[in-house]
């Protein structure tokens, strides 16, 4: 770690050259200048280097470590005290973080504390060339350029999943689960940052032991490690922190979620999941009268898990490969559906489980007709279960036979391609447009569109095919018996 | 054809004169055809009660593996299916599963899938499976129509068919989800006698070809084919010592013969059992025996003298009867004709089994049947059985003594092995069709002989004539009209009632897939326990994918279906030394079992135990089947050593090696810290109302794995060898 340090402080001045003269160069070494002099070379072939000059006058991190899904709420008071103005800034993660990234979202506020208002601002990952360690930037689009010596408040929220990494890695029935959990404890930033402060909370107020990075401080469930003043860019000061968390760790390792639009007035979902719990592994043997009469035996397992599906929501169904669970409740009101599914066992620590949810939904409810004619499906994205991690999602729209160019629309970035299926008394077979995306969590449950061309006619085609079917039958038998295939006339008796 | 056109003038007359009167015979045959349309349907959706009242799903035992083979069969295709070696099953033995199966059912449901699928119909197999025994059903109410038909008339076919479409004796081996060989092997059976008696009495090659083929079906679907080959040439048999050899007895069971022998043997399964198994041997005599009568009959033709034949035939008969039994003798001596197997014996002579074979006594479909399962099965068809068969006599021909036949040997059978009504409920059905149709003939003739007097004589055969005959003489008889309505009445209340009883029967005893449970709640309600698929889901999950299974066998299919892994042992018992061996493991102690655990390469054991639930099949209750099998073969396991004087019991008077064998370690482990029932003492088995009597079970060389919530199913996993050290 005090490598990543060294390393980070003598790279600055690359990326900051004004800072040359605030920063000591003594320790500069032979075997960096190599490395300096390709990142120059890198700087300037790619976009333009954030060579405008912020700083951070306040930052304050609150990490919500309660479920297994990490959600960091950094809020930033950027400074421009540049000469140029600065419509862009940086955010940067290192390289562990950024593979467990799976959302970034940033909104500017503006106005005192009851009177906030939000703008949503852009965020989008940069191809700017890694900083000091690898570290990943992420990039701030702002509504209007920052003037010099203007300030403006940015409210940053991060989701990480995968970041709770149990220790012991295997528990038995009886113990509770623990986690550790890695950070720094001063904020990576590449701007200077006056006064900063993390606090992080754990689910319960059991915490075994946690770095201690001065000032640290341990209250109930909340942990706080600054104030700290004055941090120079990049700085980085590791710390872990090991506390109970026996809350569902429900990954999905794999969702295919089929939609299937029929204009005769109803989309068919059906949801192929593979659950792990992906805590700490069970280890020994599993007690049924323990568990049924212990409140606290198996206490990171889970039973059920919630799905929240549309209203209006009919034919619900619920099972596996073997055959239909019978253990689950729908309700259902105007504004949603809440199903609460229990799998066959409960999950414990490495177990796993498939299933299949199905389910229909009217629809008018979710296809609509643009004004230029293309109709549009618009529906919710992400895995409809409820604080669950998906590490792999497909969505496949299957568009009715007969429809033409279609187009997604999904407000992060995926991976499409199309695909050809055959469903009852398809001919020509139906286009399905294929979105993959991977580390998906419950914000991701914001609706994308589909648009494409379809022409009411080729509704008519397959009633109409029946219909001609069963009248080739007919008029087949009747011409069959108006024939006579006889060689000769025999008497029968 | 014929009746074809007639519907299809009437139907061009229904349009063209715009008027709705039909002549009586259109009339006639447009009601004969919509009745059974409607039996068509009927047959089928009564049927479908299991699918309402639980799922679409594959029903209990055997059902799983014929589900599972027709899967691979789907994915693999026909030739890996037919060249199938199973490593999943009998470990570490194996078991070819081409070479040991009836494929007729599996390919059956197979081409139904990829028919349906090439019309782009985008179905499970698994649907495909599930509806293949209630539309065989269906298509068995068609052929029971044909035969009735040809058996008696066009009314006796109608009843025969509503008859058959709802009795429970068939339902309950072919109601949706029950994916058995069984299922379709009726339809090929009764299609078989069917084309069989309809060559007989035309004489003609194509009906004995269709028989033939029919046949080859039947073998490739079921091993009740022996029926088959054995009844056949019994019935041939009888009607040559009645008299009743004529050319087109001879056209068709030589056809059928020899057509039906060669098509079966295709059959890897049944291979050249035709020429070489002592149950297949009366076939092969009666064949010759029909060449033997022909040559005769020849001869007698050329030589026009009867003393000179007298001598003749003497000499040929006593030629070719020894030539017969030394070939037998000789074939069975030399080992080429292999004797009769244990199951033949054990269905020749019903106590066979329970001396010789304890793993076929052991299932309970194999039992003697009970005088109630009969009245369950059969409810009024057991009184109208012998009427039918009254009237069957009545008129004599080859049609009607193939079913008198038919009836009684089947009936036999039924009487000797509970899953044997199936194979009679045909006959059962026809014979009382007829019956039925007979006497409502008759009593309808009466009650409207005054208004049509004319009619009664119209009728043919020789019970319409008699009765109008009688109607006639009995003119005079102020009340025999009354009567007559009287009896009628009294006739359709009884039909009635069969419907009635079929409807509930169906719903209530033979629609449960018996791998979910359905109770009845404190309040009523329907509690469901469907802690088998919970387990075997739990394997198929959470345990490596080679691991393998112990457990009795009647769970083998299940667990290689549903939870996808090895096991030592299944339900299809060819091995009875391995079972034997699973047995003895189960009711040795846990040090000796471990032994045997290891050498078989066990990782996890399952037991099926019903103690907090009241679940009574479970396997405390099936426990000394495995001692007397594992007993059979190893006999460090004595049967006595588990019972108290005599007395099989589980509570603290229990024997001690019962109280410390690994099948009750395992069944009752921990159970004696929780209370099932209030008002008793914790570990309070349910299923057997007694208080267990070892509380404080230690296990040593096992860990509880998973138990499931209703603890019927309990799996055990095997703890891997100490270190030395």
């Amino acid at each position: 770690m005090n490598q990543l340090k060294e390393k980070t402080e003598e790279s600055l001045p690359i990326l900051f050259p004004q800072k040359l003269a605030m920063k000591a160069m003594a320790i500069l070494r032979l075997a960096l200048v190599f490395s300096i002099l390709t990142s120059f070379s890198l700087l300037a072939g790619s976009s333009p280097s954030p060579s405008t000059e912020l700083q951070i006058v306040t930052a304050e991190r609150r990490i919500d470590l309660t479920s297994h899904i990490v959600k960091v709420f950094l809020t930033l008071k950027v400074e421009n005290i540049g000469e140029s103005p600065a419509s862009e800034v940086l955010l940067a993660f290192s390289p562990t973080e950024a593979d467990r990234l799976a959302v970034v979202k940033a909104a500017a506020s503006a106005g005192k504390k009851k009177k906030k208002s939000y703008v949503p601002l852009d965020v989008k990952p940069t191809d700017l060339p890694d900083g000091p360690n690898g570290t990943k930037y992420y990039l701030i689009h702002l509504l209007k350029p920052l003037g010099k010596g203007e300030a403006i408040s940015l409210e940053v929220l991060y989701i990480l999943t995968h970041s709770l990494e149990p220790f012991p890695v295997e528990i038995s029935q009886s113990e509770s689960q623990l986690v550790y959990y890695r950070d720094s404890a001063k904020i990576l930033s590449p701007y200077p940052i006056k006064q900063q402060a993390t606090f992080l909370k754990t689910p319960t107020s059991r915490v075994e032991s946690f770095t201690r990075v001065v000032p640290t401080d341990r209250a109930n469930t909340e942990l706080r490690y600054g104030p700290y003043e004055e941090q120079p860019s990049f700085s980085y000061s590791p710390i872990i922190v090991h506390f109970e968390n026996n809350k569902a760790f429900a990954v999905v390792e794999e969702l295919v979620r089929e939609i299937e639009i029929s204009h005769w007035g109803s989309i068919q979902v059906t949801e192929h999941y593979k659950l792990v719990h992906a805590g700490a592994r069970h280890k020994g043997a599993f007690s049924r009268v323990e568990y049924q009469s212990r409140p606290n035996s198996g206490a990171s397992s889970f039973k059920n898990l919630l799905a929240e599906l549309p209203p209006r929501v009919h034919s619900v169904y619920y099972r596996d490969n073997i055959g239909n669970i019978s253990s689950s409740r729908l309700r259902t009101n105007f504004k949603k559906s809440e199903l609460l599914i229990e799998p066959r066992y409960p999950l414990f620590g490495g177990w796993k489980s498939t299933f299949v949810i199905g389910y229909g939904v009217p629809l008018e409810d979710f296809l609509f007709e643009a004004a230029d004619g293309t109709r549009y499906l618009n529906y919710s994205f992400g895995c409809p279960l409820a604080e669950t991690v998906v590490d792999k999602l497909t969505v496949k729209v299957v568009l009715p036979e007969g429809s033409k160019n279609p187009s997604a629309v999904v407000p992060f970035p995926v991976e499409q391609r199309t695909e050809r299926k055959y469903s009852y008394l398809d001919v020509v077979g139906r286009t399905v447009v294929v979105l993959e995306k991977s580390n998906v969590v419950p914000e991701h449950n914001s609706p994308f569109q589909v648009y494409y061309q379809f022409s009411p006619i080729y509704m008519l085609a397959e009633p109409l095919m029946l219909t001609s079917v069963f009248f080739l039958f007919f008029m087949a038998c009747v011409t069959y018996l108006h024939l006579d295939f006889s060689i000769s006339k025999i008497k029968q008796t | 054809m014929e009746k074809a056109t007639d519907l299809l003038s009437s139907s061009q007359s229904f349009f063209s004169l715009k008027s709705l009167k039909l002549k009586t015979k259109q009339q006639e045959l447009l009601l004969r055809i919509s009745i059974l349309g409607l039996v068509y349907i009927l047959a089928f959706i009564t049927r479908l009660f299991s699918v309402l009242r639980y799922e679409s799903m594959i029903h209990e035992f055997d059902p799983y593996f014929n589900y599972r083979t027709t899967l691979y069969l789907t994915q693999k295709g026909f030739y890996e299916f037919w060249n199938w070696f199973d490593s999943e099953s009998w470990y570490p033995l194996g078991r070819i599963i081409g070479g040991t199966l009836y494929p007729g059912l599996m390919v059956t449901a197979a081409f139904i899938y990829w028919i349906l699928r090439f019309l782009r119909f985008a179905v499970h197999i698994r649907e495909v499976c599930v509806l293949t025994a209630p539309f065989f059903a269906s298509n068995t109410t068609l052929v029971a129509y044909f035969f009735g038909k040809e058996l008696w008339d066009t009314g006796a076919g109608l009843v025969a068919a509503a008859l058959i479409a709802i009795c429970p004796g068939y339902i309950s081996r072919s109601v949706a989800g029950s994916y058995d060989n069984e299922g379709v092997a009726i339809f090929a059976l009764l299609l078989t006698f069917y084309l069989f008696v309809k060559a007989v009495k035309t004489g003609s090659l194509a009906w004995s070809l269709g028989s033939a083929l029919g046949y080859f079906y039947m073998v490739s679907a079921w091993g009740g084919y022996v029926f088959i080959i054995n009844l056949i040439p019994l019935y041939v048999l009888v009607l040559l010592v009645v008299g009743r050899y004529s050319m087109r007895l001879y056209v068709a069971y030589n056809c059928m013969y020899i057509l039906g022998m060669l098509l079966a043997m295709q059959i890897r399964f049944v291979g050249f059992q035709h020429v070489q198994s002592g149950e297949h041997m009366a076939a092969m005599g009666v064949f010759f025996l029909m060449q033997v009568f022909y040559f005769l009959d020849w001869v007698k033709h050329l030589l026009n003298d009867q003393k000179l034949f007298q001598a003749f035939l003497r000499i040929t008969l006593t030629c070719a009867i020894s030539v017969g039994v030394i070939a037998l003798g000789v074939g069975t001596a030399s080992g080429y004709i292999s004797p009769w197997t244990g199951r033949f014996y054990s269905l020749l002579d019903p106590t066979y089994a329970k001396d010789h074979i304890p793993i076929i006594a052991s299932v309970s479909e194999h039992q003697p049947t009970a005088w109630s399962s009969f009245m369950f099965d059969f409810h009024i068809l057991l009184i109208l059985f012998p009427a039918g068969l009254y009237f069957c006599f009545k008129r004599l021909s080859d049609a009607t003594i193939f079913i008198v036949m038919y009836g009684l040997t089947s009936m036999y059978f039924a009487g000797v092995m509970v899953r044997l009504i199936l194979v009679a409920t045909p006959a059962v059905c026809l014979i009382s069709a007829i019956a039925v149709s007979a006497t409502i003939k008759n009593l309808s003739l009466l009650v409207r002989a005054k208004t049509k007097p004319t009619q009664a004589g119209s009728g043919k055969g020789t019970t319409s004539t008699k009765a109008s005959s009688k109607g006639a003489l009995d003119q005079s008889l102020p009340y025999q009209k009354n009567g007559a309505i009287a009896l009628l009445v009294g006739a359709f209340y009884l039909l009635t009632r069969y419907a009635i009883h079929c409807t509930w029967v169906t719903s209530e005893a033979y629609s449960s897939p018996s791998i979910v449970l359905a109770a009845r709640g404190a309040h009523g309600n329907r509690v469901i326990f469907d802690d088998y698929r919970e387990a075997y889901f739990w394997l198929r999950q959470n345990t490596p994918q080679d691991a393998k299974v112990m457990s009795w066998w009647d769970y083998g299919y299940q667990i290689t279906a549903m939870g996808n892994r090895t096991v030592i042992v299944d339900n299809n018992t060819w091995n009875n030394t391995h079972i034997a061996t699973v047995g003895r493991a189960m009711s040795s102690y846990e040090d000796e079992a471990y032994e045997i655990m290891r050498s078989l390469d066990v990782d996890y054991v399952l037991v099926v135990f019903g103690g907090v639930t009241g679940y009574s099949s479970d396997d405390i209750n099936k426990f000394l089947w495995m001692v007397r099998i594992g007993g059979g073969v190893f006999p460090v396991i004595k049967e006595p050593d588990y019972l108290v004087n005599g007395e099989y019991r589980v509570d603290k008077g229990a024997a001690p090696k019962m109280l410390n064998c690994l099948m009750y370690k395992l069944s009752y482990y921990r159970f004696g810290e929780l209370t099932t029932e209030y008002g008793q003492p914790p570990g309070y088995d349910r299923a057997r109302g007694v208080e267990i009597g070892n509380k404080d079970i230690k296990l040593e060389y096992l860990e509880e794995a998973f138990t499931t919530s209703n603890w019927i199913v309990r799996i055990y996993k095997v703890k891997a060898p100490k270190n030395r050290w």
